[in-house]
């Protein structure tokens, strides 16, 4: 079906810009994918890499520039800022994917039930949906980890999954509505399924490749969140290096040296453009074979 | 219809400071020692439990600070003694400031974007908008605050590494203070602010209306003025309504960097030195300005399209 569509489209419109969009979106959405790859790889194989240690402070002369002992230069403390980067993108990863799939899974679950339901249990989940979204974004984030007083990765992951919940049960319920009216739901219905078969095997199919692509945004956005968390010093406690907290201290110190807020800064930048990319391209073709679904 | 509005909002409003309220409650360890040091008399400690009516259950607690808070009194800060009300209010202009300013500059560049992008869809300039923008949305607005600050603050030294120059002291140095806070405030607008003002236009230069304009032999730049952008800033307005609610919240980190003594800065400050009746206040302040502006947003929008108040 969805190939049919995608062939029709492409006969409709002119070929050569067709082909010129591909060929451009193309670099850019393979260039994206070996960075994440790149990075995912080098954040889980941390431990095995002949990295230095990331608390090492005898890595290397404090804030050095790049040399062959240490090839991205060093922090204020002589620890090596290619070891501190590369450990800074687990805890970047681990969050921003986390935080969605838990925002994304509950989210999704409640905004599937409020859409279905409808009734008391809609009214009060969207109260509390729309409780969470009267928070200011960060400073919700910034509130829970301050006065939860601890700086787990849990708590953190816990701060910015709250953020996306409000918005995936709001747009997750209104997907639901407008396919709990089809047809084929109604038949579901007629033949006697249960509301737990028309909820799973009706109306998730049809919210999921929404619900996707925006879940890879939101990582985007959680990665930002943690960065920023982490900047104000409220993200993953040290030991463990984050990239805001990183920047944080590179900061204080940019007179003498870039490198301590310019490589952490260039990983984040990096990675959160590669998935907003990615992101952009999913969604532009979901947009295209969009009317075949 | 509006009644049941405001209604709803008074309960949001309800259920966002009892949140607030509860959160500090539940912390762990003893508020009084966080406020007082471990080292306070058993006297003083008393006396403190009681002036934060600590003595008392959470709803009971949450009753007297609502009584209190609506009359417009939200405690004193335990650090320096100063009332919440008007530390906020000694703060709120600095952020006031920035949002607006930011605002400016994130429109002043963007509708001219929108127009030249919309006027020809798929052309160079168009093509290198949707590129800049792309990058623009996937930079988050306090990696641009670092990199302003590393150039133009530390290397160039173009610009003050800190400090807030107020407007009556001098409006030049005002404005140069808080003009890099701003564009990198207002970079992080320009992308979203432009695809829909250019989306719109789009389709409005594709009406009946315009082609007449065209066919009267209008120009480019005279149908743009004065046919095509006013009905197609609808969706531009309601955005950067909802952007400058939403931002209330969001100069923290630029406040932060830049070290603007802004809301967001206080909330910080409240935050690293453990004033929790000041971090209160702070996040319900700001949370209600969220949610008052959010509001308000919906109204102007009604009043602007027609359609909308019908429906």
């Amino acid at each position: 079906m969805n190939h049919g569509a995608t062939a029709r489209h492409a006969a409709d419109s002119t070929p050569i810009i067709e082909g010129v969009e591909r060929r451009r979106f193309g670099v850019a959405v393979w260039s994206s994918i070996i960075w994440i790859g790149l990075v995912s790889l080098a954040a889980v194989l941390a431990g095995v890499l002949p990295l230095y240690d990331p608390s090492d402070t005898r890595a290397g002369i404090p804030l050095s520039v790049p040399t062959s002992r240490n090839w991205l230069g060093t922090d204020e403390l002589g620890r090596d800022l290619l070891s501190r980067t590369i450990y800074g993108a687990r805890v970047s990863l681990v969050v921003g994917l986390s935080a969605v799939l838990l925002s994304t899974v509950v989210g999704g679950m409640l905004g599937l039930m409020a859409g279905f339901y409808r009734k008391r249990f809609e009214s009060i989940t969207l109260f509390f949906a729309d409780v969470l979204l009267a928070f200011p974004s960060l400073l919700l984030a910034v509130s829970i980890v301050a006065f939860s007083n601890s700086r787990g990765v849990a708590t953190v992951v816990m701060a910015i999954a709250l953020l996306y919940l409000g918005p995936t049960v709001r747009i997750v319920r209104a997907l639901t509505l407008s396919t709990a009216n089809r047809e084929f739901v109604t038949a579901a219905e007629a033949l006697g399924a249960t509301p737990r078969r028309i909820i799973f095997r009706e109306l998730m199919p049809n919210v999921m490749p929404a619900l996707l692509s925006m879940a890879m945004v939101a990582v985007a956005g959680a990665m930002i969140a943690e960065g920023g968390l982490a900047y104000l010093n409220l993200s993953v406690a040290p030991p463990s290096p984050t990239w805001g907290a990183m920047m944080a201290a590179g900061k204080a110190k940019v007179d003498r040296s870039l490198y301590p807020v310019l490589v952490p800064a260039g990983a984040m930048f990096l990675t959160v453009l590669a998935i907003t990319l990615i992101g952009d391209y999913i969604q532009g073709h979901q947009q295209r074979g969009g009317g075949a679904i | 219809m509006f009644l049941l509005r405001i209604f709803r909002l008074v309960g949001i409003l309800l259920a966002v400071s009892f949140a607030t309220f509860s959160m500090v409650s539940l912390l762990p360890g003893d508020t009084v020692d966080s406020v007082l040091g471990a080292n306070a008399s058993q006297a003083d400690r008393l006396q403190a439990r009681h002036d934060l009516h600590l003595d008392q259950a959470l709803p009971i607690r949450y009753g007297h600070w609502l009584a209190d808070a609506v009359q417009g009194d939200l405690g004193r800060s335990y650090r320096t003694r100063q009332p919440v009300v008007e530390a906020l209010g000694q703060r709120v202009g600095v952020t006031l400031e920035l949002v607006l300013l930011s605002q400016f500059l994130a429109l002043a560049l963007a509708v001219p974007m929108a127009v030249l992008s919309a006027i020809r869809p798929g052309s160079w300039f168009d093509r290198l908008f949707n590129g800049a923008q792309l990058a623009m949305l996937a930079t988050p607005g306090f990696l641009v605050a670092l990199a302003l600050f590393t150039v133009f603050s530390v290397k160039l030294g173009w610009f003050a590494t800190a400090g807030f120059v107020p407007f009556s002291d001098s409006p030049f140095g005002n404005v140069k203070s808080l003009l890099l806070p701003s564009i990198a405030l207002a970079l992080e607008q320009v992308a979203m602010y432009s695809r829909v003002l250019r989306a719109d236009l789009i389709t409005t230069l594709d009406e009946n209306y315009i082609w007449t304009a065209r066919a009267k032999g209008l120009t480019n730049s005279q149908i743009v003025r004065r046919h095509a952008l006013r009905p197609s800033s609808l969706g531009l307005v309601t955005l950067a309504g909802v952007t400058m609610g939403r931002m209330i919240g969001g100069t923290v980190l630029v406040e932060y960097i830049f070290a603007l003594p802004g809301l967001g800065r206080f909330t910080i400050d409240a935050i690293n030195n453990r004033d929790f009746i000041a971090l209160q206040g702070a996040v319900v302040v700001l949370t209600v300005g969220f949610v008052v502006v959010n509001m308000f947003v919906d109204v102007l929008h009604r009043v602007l399209d027609p359609r909308i108040r019908i429906a």
